[in-house]
């Protein structure tokens, strides 16, 4: 294996085949070719339609509620700062939140969905299928179905059904049919594999709106773009904010999509330090985590190459992470080739890391974040006590925790 | 290239008849009875035989062969196991044709090269891997031809005259036109469609075109027969083997003599119907 060359640019990505590197691409079935094919052309128009940009800007100003605000973390700040002193370490990086938390359905799932929606609209597709972990991106997705009046099934493994009961119930309310995946290890990778067998068998009159930044090209792409929201306004509200870019970015990775949504515009600025933190489950050292880069290989799944869990033949192994929506054995490409080309570090936080986080920011700022940006969160007291005080930290907030609040619970021993 | 393919599909032309495609999985639901009933399928009828590599997220794969994939999984199958049950089955059949079926990242993982001066050895003939589109053709179809393995296609109904071109290059032995969009085992095909169907791929490839997806017994087998050079079961095969296992997945007396049983009649459809 060569080592990578550092390209000219991190965001040119990816090639007319759909590879970042030597990740990405098209590993999927016949019958399902000429649709990806299609869903490039009409992504290529849509790009070059200034209607459709503009469709966008009204429906996320007006109906998720964006910009979402990038607000200065000043308690956690501050505790962080103590704790770096209380240790003799100089620092304290300044925190600021990147509240994606606020937009309608809570999570910025939202973002790329609506993209997809309006896509399918000028494709003509009346039903909408979706795979859910977390059940954000199917909550997302019903939600703009029923807006649009569009029949929406959503695929969710039975046991994530079952620890996110609440996302379930919004996601019937909304008029969504949801279908526990009993195959496999009945989580988000399973539910992958069925929402994939329902487009192989309803191909002609359906889209398939994939939640993360992973699948066959042209998905990982797609997908990032429409998230691309989130740190193109973080890049301006920092400038309005702070007169100058951040220092570093920080978000959590189960299939990437918020954090390429945070990190993509600011590629390409060398000064600005980006970590992506996936899952440690019970520790990358044991059997039980969602860290594909740091525990994982090279491989070929679900339409992509890229880092997956995996045993010696080959065959998929199951992931597991406290919080569904990191519950993935892969990630997408884009950050299997942005880890290999040393532009974005990796690293991870445990089950537990993450619980802590979640209750520290709940307590100094008032926000219950998800189970999922907690992973960042707890990553970032780490990473900000080592840099000075006037180091600017941006830390994507991408969800909010309501819907976690039995796992948390349930992990406190006290359950509700 | 692929000569055991070519001939059998002479052989069954010079009989004036299909030929006959079976798919069971390798090392369901262990290795031993896996082996048998490999070696009872020629006897039984079947012209050529496909073995499932197993792979635990066959996207394209319906509930029955998935959960025979999860079976031999569990019964230790790996693609060292199922190379062995080629060559034991090759040492006593050295005419059948062998086609190995399955997924991309097994085979990337035991290392492509590797995999196919070991397959080649094993007396394999051809390769179907679902998740690999002309698109993805450096991967393993290209170096699975320039090591004398036949890449065989799927086509499909979504696979159009603009399209089927470039599906049928770079492919060998012959095109499996799949008869319905959808995964394995779903809906009969309407067998009205199938001739068509068959008549418009042959406008692209000179090769052979077999038929599956949703042919579950001999009428059906008769029905494909009539329109396409051969017909391709599966997951009716599985069902069978499957209603034989007990509770724990192992296998019972009856197991290999369910799918021979099968294969039968499906083997006298196929001979029932007379091709030009």
């Amino acid at each position: 294996m060569n080592a990578p060359q550092t390209p000219n640019s991190f965001r040119k990505g990816p090639d007319e085949t759909g590879h970042f590197g030597r990740f990405g691409g098209r590993f999927v079935a016949e019958t399902l070719m000429p649709n990806i094919l299609a869903l490039e052309k009409a992504y290529e128009d849509a790009k070059r339609d200034p209607g459709f940009a503009e469709e966008m800007r009204s429906y996320l100003k007006h109906y998720v509620g964006r910009p979402s605000p990038l607000y200065y973390a000043e308690r956690f700040t501050e505790h962080l700062r103590e704790k770096a002193s209380a240790k003799g370490l100089p620092g304290g990086a300044k925190v600021y939140l990147k509240r994606d938390e606020l937009n309608h359905t809570g999570a910025h799932k939202v973002n790329n969905v609506l993209g997809q929606i309006l896509l399918a609209r000028r494709m003509g597709k009346k039903r909408i299928i979706a795979e859910t972990g977390a059940g954000q991106h199917g909550v997302a997705t019903a939600t703009l179905c029923a807006r649009f009046g569009l029949e929406c099934v959503v695929y969710m493994g039975a046991v994530d059904v079952e620890r996110q009961k609440p996302n379930v119930f919004r996601m019937n309310m909304l008029g969504a049919t949801v279908v526990p995946v009993q195959s496999g290890s009945k989580t988000l990778k399973d539910a992958m594999n069925e929402a994939l067998r329902d487009w192989v068998t309803n191909v002609d009159t359906t889209f398939y709106c994939i939640g993360t930044v992973a699948g066959p090209h042209p998905y990982p792409a797609m997908v990032r773009d429409f998230q691309c929201v989130i740190g193109e306004e973080a890049k301006a509200q920092m400038m309005e904010a702070e007169g100058r870019l951040p220092d570093s970015l920080i978000a959590a990775i189960g299939g990437g999509s918020n954090a390429i949504g945070l990190f993509h515009p600011f590629l390409d600025d060398a000064s600005v330090e980006i970590y992506g933190v996936e899952a440690a489950g019970h520790g990358v050292d044991t059997d039980a985590h969602a860290a594909s880069i740091a525990g994982g290989k090279p491989g070929v799944l679900h339409g992509n190459r890229t880092y997956l869990l995996m045993n010696g033949d080959g065959q998929i192994t199951d992931a597991h992470s406290i919080s569904a929506g990191l519950d993935y054995p892969g990630i997408g490409p884009e950050h299997a080739w942005l880890h290999e080309s040393g532009r974005v570090t990796y690293v991870s936080a445990t089950d537990k890391e993450a619980l802590d986080a979640f209750q520290l920011m709940s307590k100094l700022e008032g926000i219950i974040p998800a189970l999922e940006p907690s992973h960042a969160i707890a990553k970032a007291g780490e990473i900000a006590m080592t840099k000075p005080r006037d180091h600017l930290m941006i830390v994507n907030l991408c969800g909010r925790g309501d819907k976690d609040i039995f796992t948390v619970a349930e992990h406190l021993g006290g359950g509700l | 290239m692929s000569a055991r393919i070519e001939e059998r599909f002479a052989k069954c032309r010079a009989e004036g008849r299909a030929a006959l495609v079976t798919y069971v999985m390798a090392g369901d639901p262990d290795p031993e009875t896996s082996l048998a009933i490999m070696r009872a399928l020629p006897k039984a009828g079947s012209d050529i035989v496909e073995f499932g590599m197993p792979f635990t997220d066959p996207m394209a794969d319906g509930p029955a062969i998935q959960a025979s994939g999860l079976r031999a999984l569990k019964a230790g199958q790996d693609t060292v196991k199922t190379l062995d049950l080629v060559r034991r089955f090759r040492a006593e059949d050295s005419e059948t044709p062998v086609i190995l079926m399955g997924y991309f990242n097994p085979i990337e993982q035991y290392g492509v090269d590797r995999f196919l001066a070991d397959a080649k050895a094993a007396g394999v003939d051809g390769l179907i891997v679902v998740d690999l589109p002309p698109e993805e053709d450096s991967e393993l179809c290209l170096p699975a031809l320039a090591a004398g393995l036949a890449f065989i296609r799927l086509a499909t109904p979504t696979t159009d005259d603009a399209r089927l071109p470039a599906v049928m290059g770079n492919t060998a032995g012959f095109v499996y036109y799949v008869s319905i969009t959808g995964i394995t085992g779903a809906a009969t095909p309407d067998f009205g469609k199938v001739s068509t169907a068959v008549e418009r791929i042959k406008r692209h490839t000179d090769l052979p075109v077999v038929v599956g997806f949703g042919v579950k017994n001999g009428a059906h087998a008769a029905a494909i027969a009539k329109g396409a050079d051969g017909v391709v079961v599966g997951s009716a095969l599985i069902d069978a083997l499957k209603g034989t296992l007990d509770d724990e997945n192992r296998a019972g007396p009856g197991s290999v003599a369910a799918v021979e049983t099968l294969v039968r009649e499906l083997a006298a459809g196929v001979r029932s119907v007379a091709r030009a």
